[in-house]
């Protein structure tokens, strides 16, 4: 896979930033080049291309989405998503729906093994553990993807990100978008502790998301 | 004849030249005396003053610059950065507005279609449509728009939040370029220095009450709006920037008093307005609109003495000195 980022790609993230005067802040942790899962609520189609697009060039190229399969997976989305941002397109919901059966080794944990694969030794993922978008007035649960890529890669470092105002920009369901400032925080990496259970570590990561909010948090 | 046509190079108009001439040695001057301040500061709190002192001027280069060369482009340059000021402005303003996911269609209407037509209109020199396209045509069709939307919470707040930013951030603005389409008899074809007259003593009057107000300022006008606005401040800033228009009279259709006096509605209407502001501001709870322009804030913290000044300017102009 080579490390050159596709030129629509480029486009459409100088588009994304312009759109969406985005403000970034690094709350406890810095751009580094090294491997890391950036996790964010999700409340729009452009969060995905706003956190990338904030990210420094040497780590832009060495960064890939994780997008569900269902929909990204025929004609023009296919295209943006697989050539111009080498996402990684896994099946929604399989992890969560076999999540109980640890002990099993079920298609939940091939979409881990996918992850962890697309990754290899370089590459980073950004990831929106929540699965689906929402409408920004809360975060919602999140799914157990995060909790079974962080066992299965501890070297691998988690960094919570907050996306704020993307949804006004372009809510779930509208198709242009309205030209608001946005803010996008970065915190300290999450770390899963060595006795710590799936549902308290998503409770957790969840809130590392939740604190770098600006607003009154609910 | 050339004045109406949509292209005019301006660069020949030499009050225009003489003015940014100006411009340019405030500019040299204040970076002189930046770089002067920034060897003898002693303490830290006048080191942190300096630097925000000096990267203000810093942005000023680059605000002038941008202005210089748009002005002497000539009308679409003008109304291209003035349709780029509302649009970022309103974005600003917008951005701190609780609007609802039901705004969203009105809001791509205000950002999209009304603000470019209001200086489309300008550039066509379609007056008539220019002077009610907002306060009369979006003022119906924001809550109007809304409604449709079907989305009843707050809905006389929402829709006149948003009327309330285009009315500031657009059609106020819009009468700065406005100038440029006024036919002033023995005055045709200088619509630009006229322009920029605006701007300057607008821009200066600020700068000069910021100024009076750290040297002098003690008596607060409105503490719990702007903390940095003092009588002392006020009154120097106001009386300066009158004098200064004043002395620019040779470049303006006005006498020296006609431009005083002018002058001085520019800079109480500037005045009020960074007031109005910062209520919304407060009221908001954030310090600055935004973050756009290093050591300034915002873009609408720093036109928003413009957006007042402008429509009592150029009203006053076509008034008294149309026709």
């Amino acid at each position: 896979m080579s490390t050159s980022i596709h030129p629509l790609a480029r486009l459409i993230a100088a588009f994304a930033r312009g759109l969406s005067g985005v403000q970034v802040r690094w709350q406890g942790c810095a751009p580094e080049l090294r491997q890391r899962v950036y996790f964010a609520n999700h409340t729009s189609h452009l969060d995905f291309v706003v956190l990338w697009s904030a990210l420094p060039k040497e780590l832009r190229a060495r960064t890939r989405p994780v997008a569900a399969k269902d929909y990204w997976q025929s004609g023009f989305r296919s295209y943006l998503a697989q050539r111009v941002f080498r996402a990684v397109l896994v099946e929604r919901g399989a992890a969560a729906r076999t999540a109980h059966e640890e002990h099993l080794h079920s298609s939940g944990f091939a979409v881990i093994d996918q992850m962890a694969e697309a990754m290899g030794e370089r590459d980073s993922l950004i990831f929106f553990p929540e699965g689906t978008r929402g409408t920004g007035e809360t975060v919602g649960e999140f799914k157990s993807g995060l909790y079974h890529l962080a066992k299965r890669r501890p070297d691998v470092e988690l960094i919570p990100a907050y996306l704020e105002n993307l949804n006004r920009i372009l809510p779930k369901g509208e198709i242009v978008p309205v030209p608001l400032v946005s803010e996008l925080t970065f915190g300290p990496p999450v770390q899963l502790a060595e006795s710590e259970n799936k549902h308290k570590f998503l409770e957790r990561a969840r809130d590392a998301v939740c604190a770098l909010r600006r607003k009154g948090s609910e | 004849m050339e004045t109406s046509s949509k292209f005019v190079w301006n660069a020949k108009d030499p009050n225009l030249l003489l003015l940014f001439g100006g411009v340019l040695a405030l500019l040299v001057v204040a970076s002189v005396i930046g770089a002067i301040l920034k060897r003898t500061a002693k303490t830290e709190s006048t080191e942190r003053v300096v630097a925000n002192l000096n990267s203000r001027t810093r942005a000023w280069w680059k605000m002038s610059a941008v202005f210089a060369f748009t002005l002497l482009v000539g009308k679409t340059g003008s109304l291209v950065l003035f349709t780029l000021l509302s649009f970022l402005a309103l974005r600003e303003y917008i951005t701190l507005v609780p609007t609802r996911r039901g705004d969203h269609r009105t809001l791509f209407w205000t950002f999209f279609i009304i603000t470019p037509l209001q200086y489309y209109l300008i550039g066509i020199n379609w007056y008539g449509f220019f002077a009610v396209l907002i306060p009369a045509f979006a003022f119906v069709f924001i809550p109007a728009r809304i409604a449709l939307a079907g989305d009843t919470e707050h809905f006389l707040e929402r829709a006149a939040k948003i009327q309330f930013g285009l009315m500031i951030c657009a059609y106020c603005l819009s009468h700065a370029p406005a100038l440029l389409i006024l036919r002033i008899p023995n005055y045709e074809g200088h619509g630009a220095v006229l322009l920029l007259y605006l701007v300057l003593v607008d821009q200066i009057s600020d700068v000069l009450q910021y100024v009076w107000g750290k040297l002098l300022g003690r008596h607060k006008i409105a503490p719990n709006v702007s903390p940095n606005k003092t009588w002392e401040g006020f009154v120097g800033g106001v009386a300066t920037a009158t004098l200064l228009g004043a002395l620019l009279s040779w470049a303006t259709p006005f006498t020296r008093w006609q431009s005083a006096g002018m002058s001085f509605a520019i800079t109480l209407m500037g005045f009020l307005g960074g007031l109005v502001m910062s209520a919304i501001k407060r009221d908001a709870g954030v310090k600055d609109f935004g973050a756009i322009i290093e050591g300034h804030g915002g873009i609408l913290d720093r036109i928003d003495s413009l957006c007042f000044a402008a429509p009592v300017f150029f009203h006053l102009v076509r008034y008294f000195f149309v026709r």
